[in-house]
């Protein structure tokens, strides 16, 4: 007869959250964010963000520069991007100067801004890839990128922080080899393109790190105030360049993306389909570009009436705003600056609520954050 | 001071209908003399105080006649200060509200008008004013894309009520409020600093913080390095 | 005699203990990422297919523990010093900083409340590379030249 032995004690661990920190110097959030978690086991049970480490005073700048001089410090928000920001602040300064801008500089305008979009979600996507393992995609996206870089060089002077417009206008007609590089690199693009939905899209590995992951409901998306990709992943069909057009994008015919479930797969959807509408842009600003002026007669001394404008574009990351108070003089009293990425980040600890760990880092990079924009 | 803008009266088609308005008159006076007031081009004028005398019949303003102008006059009577726009236009509108009725105000503009969605809210300071602080919210209704602007004043050291109940949007901005100005916000749940340090003193967005700062910067980061690992001088 | 004469000639080399060190640190640098604003996109570029990092024997780390240099990219502010020196800490001897960027090598155009004016208020700094932000070429550059200065230090120091 066999006696069953004792069972030993089962021993219950016991458990306490544990704290983890990461950044502000890491590889993968992206500049410096610091992001503090607190975990229960591998369950991210509640995320902090801090921010602040490029809190460089570019408000108070503002204040102390005239309206022409401050355009270089908009590159340097969202460094990106830049073109968009410059567009964005000059669109503003023109509001309070009441300026009519001519067609064509418009319509340079809204190449030069959506290249900086297509710019943009390809380092995004370049940088997303590689956290959350797939190289091959970082050297891809980077390739296509230099050639972007490679025409802001020969439009505008400079690959990164571009200064591309001034108040008015644009400073120079670029050459009209820069229209036709323009051509060339939109008819080439699509055709990158398919090297990254190739490896993507259906890859079994990417859907299963970001399909359903950190997903955002509509509601959510909207009382957190996101905008941008994340709104419409979210199955929010606003852009600010159909519902408020500003410079010439009502002359043009475009799709704006929408998804479904708002999360990471989705927000990937929306930026790569973002990107073959921004090449189809182009090509038809290209090919219906206006003759004329460039620069509107603007003042030497910017002196606006005394009043406040917002004006908001729609920037790669979202809805990007600068509310000007003007007292009068040539230098702005209040310059404000409503980065999208600082509202976009806002919405992390409801993303990162009860998913794992291992998804923090998809769930960083899919809000496409700029530490620039956040910190100023 | 508003017998002067009497006379500038006809060019405005600014409404501050004398009828039935009469606004907090002592702050609105007093502001409007010194500050560089948003306005549609002639300075700084006077908001509907009721006891200037229109000619005959006033304009019908074409501000007073926007929904959103409306619904908020609807809500609040006459506690509403001010009502501007630079263009003259819808694009642009913006109300300043008293601090007190502002987050009635916006749970009924989100409740009822459809203003889901909040842009922005950020801080001014006028340092010449009476009420020297001005908290501006940018409100978006995304289903109809109409804006509108709040504005509220506030005088040294009074909070404002917090909005974050209403949209969580405000929870960053608020507290990027308060870390620039020292405006605070009352129940919001967690104010604090956001861009600085927490222990930083001063808020460097007031107009009489210099740019350059006040030296607290730099002996602040030598309280944080420890002495032992001092930068060295010079490399072997 | 006659076995190891004329046997082994091409084979052999004298040199320098110096140079031999030199060459081997040099020549396997790893930077650590240390990208805070603008110029980490353009540092990101010069690792990527274009001007690519890795010829020369350089492969980002994300960790100090084991990287030889640190590439201070963009604008310190006076809430990330502490967090560059304790960095710049952790790292291991022999251990250089490159300080890329008008901002941290004087702050560049932010000369605000917040911003420390050159990293070398810091860490101490072997190269300074400027430009807003400097092409990758001019990154290189800089690399380069540490490279030159690391192979002229002596390693037996007196």
């Amino acid at each position: 007869m066999v006696q069953a032995s004792p069972q030993p004690e089962r021993i219950v661990p016991q458990t306490e959250e544990l704290v983890v920190n990461m950044g502000p110097q890491h590889p993968s959030t992206h500049g410096v964010l610091r992001v503090i978690l607190q975990l229960d086991g591998e369950i991210v049970r509640h995320t902090e963000c801090e921010i602040g480490y490029l809190h460089r005073g570019v408000e108070k700048i503002g204040e102390n520069l005239n309206y022409g001089q401050f355009v270089p410090y908009t590159d340097r928000t969202d460094y990106v991007a830049s073109p968009s920001n410059n567009l964005g602040y000059v669109e503003a300064v023109e509001k309070l100067l009441e300026l009519d801008v001519p067609i064509r500089a418009h319509y340079i305008r809204v190449i030069t801004a959506e290249l900086a979009r297509i710019s943009s979600h390809l380092l995004w996507l370049g940088t997303h890839a590689l956290d959350i393992g797939a190289m091959t995609v970082f050297l891809y996206c980077f390739r296509d990128r230099e050639k972007i870089l490679d025409l802001f060089e020969v439009a505008y002077g400079a690959r990164l922080t571009v200064h591309s417009f001034r108040v008015g206008g644009v400073y120079e007609d670029p050459a009209q080899q820069f229209f036709l590089d323009c051509e060339r690199f939109v008819r080439e693009f699509p055709r990158a393109m398919y090297d990254y939905e190739d490896l993507l899209t259906e890859n079994r590995i990417w859907k299963a790190r970001t399909r359903g992951v950190a997903t955002l409901s509509a509601e959510d998306a909207i009382d957190l105030g996101a905008s941008g990709p994340i709104l419409r992943a979210s199955g929010v069909a606003f852009d600010v360049r159909k519902a408020e057009p500003y410079a010439a994008y009502d002359d043009f015919d475009f799709t704006v993306p929408v998804g479904k479930n708002g999360d990471i797969y989705d927000r990937y959807l929306v930026r790569l389909e973002e990107m073959r509408q921004s090449c189809y842009i182009i090509e038809q600003a290209v090919a219906d570009l206006p003759t004329g002026k460039t620069m509107a007669r603007v003042p030497r001394t910017m002196k606006p009436k005394e009043g406040d404008v917002y004006h908001r574009i729609e920037g790669p990351k979202g809805e990007l705003g600068y509310y000007l108070v003007s007292d009068g003089t040539d230098r702005p009293f209040r310059l404000r600056i409503r980065p999208p990425s600082f509202v976009n980040l806002q919405t992390l600890p409801l993303l990162l609520k009860d998913q794992l760990v291992a998804d923090a880092v998809a769930a960083i990079g899919s809000i496409d954050i700029v530490l620039g924009e956040v910190d100023r | 001071m508003t017998e002067e803008n009497q006379a500038a009266e006809t060019d405005q088609p600014e409404g501050d209908d004398g009828s039935d308005e009469v606004p907090p008159p002592a702050d609105s006076s007093e502001e409007t003399e010194a500050s560089p007031e948003p306005s549609e081009g002639t300075g700084a004028f006077g908001e509907g105080e009721g006891d200037e005398a229109p000619p005959e019949e006033p304009p019908e303003d074409p501000l007073e006649s926007l929904a959103c102008v409306k619904a908020v006059r609807a809500f609040l009577g006459d506690e509403v200060e001010e009502v501007t726009s630079f263009t003259g236009g819808a694009d642009e509108v913006s109300m300043t509200v008293p601090a007190g009725r502002v987050r009635a105000l916006c749970a009924h503009l989100k409740a009822e008008h459809g203003f889901n969605y909040l842009s922005d809210l950020c801080g001014v300071h006028y340092p010449e004013r009476e009420k020297p602080f001005e908290v501006v919210y940018q409100l978006f209704a995304l289903n109809r894309s109409e804006r509108l602007r709040l504005k509220v004043r506030l005088a040294d050291g009074e909070a404002a009520p917090s909005v974050v109940e209403v949209w969580r949007t405000a929870d960053w901005l608020e507290r990027e409020a308060y870390d620039m100005f020292g405006i605070e916000f009352e129940g919001h749940p967690d104010l604090r600093r956001i861009l600085l340090p927490e222990d930083w003193e001063g808020f460097p967005l007031r107009k009489d913080y210099p740019i350059r700062g006040d030296g607290f910067g730099l002996t602040w980061v030598e309280r944080q390095i420890p002495s032992t690992s001092r930068p060295m001088t010079e490399r072997k | 005699m006659g076995i190891v004469e004329h046997r082994f000639q091409e084979n052999i080399l004298t040199t320098t203990l110096d140079y031999l060190v030199g060459w081997a640190r040099k020549s396997a640098l790893w930077p650590m990422t240390f990208g805070l604003a603008c110029c980490a996109i353009e540092m990101m570029a010069s690792g990527a297919s274009r001007y690519d990092f890795d010829r020369f024997g350089i492969i980002f780390r994300a960790t100090p523990r084991q990287s030889d240099v640190m590439i201070v990219a963009g604008t310190v502010t006076y809430k990330m010093a502490p967090v560059v020196r304790k960095v710049y800490d952790q790292m291991p001897e022999p251990r250089w900083v490159i300080s890329m960027g008008s901002c941290s090598t004087a702050g560049g155009p932010f000369n605000t409340y917040s911003t420390l004016q050159g990293v070398d208020q810091v860490v101490p700094v072997d190269i300074y590379i400027s430009g807003c932000p400097p092409r990758p070429e001019a990154l290189m550059w800089g690399v380069l030249k540490l490279q030159e200065k690391i192979q002229q230090e002596k390693f037996l120091r007196a």
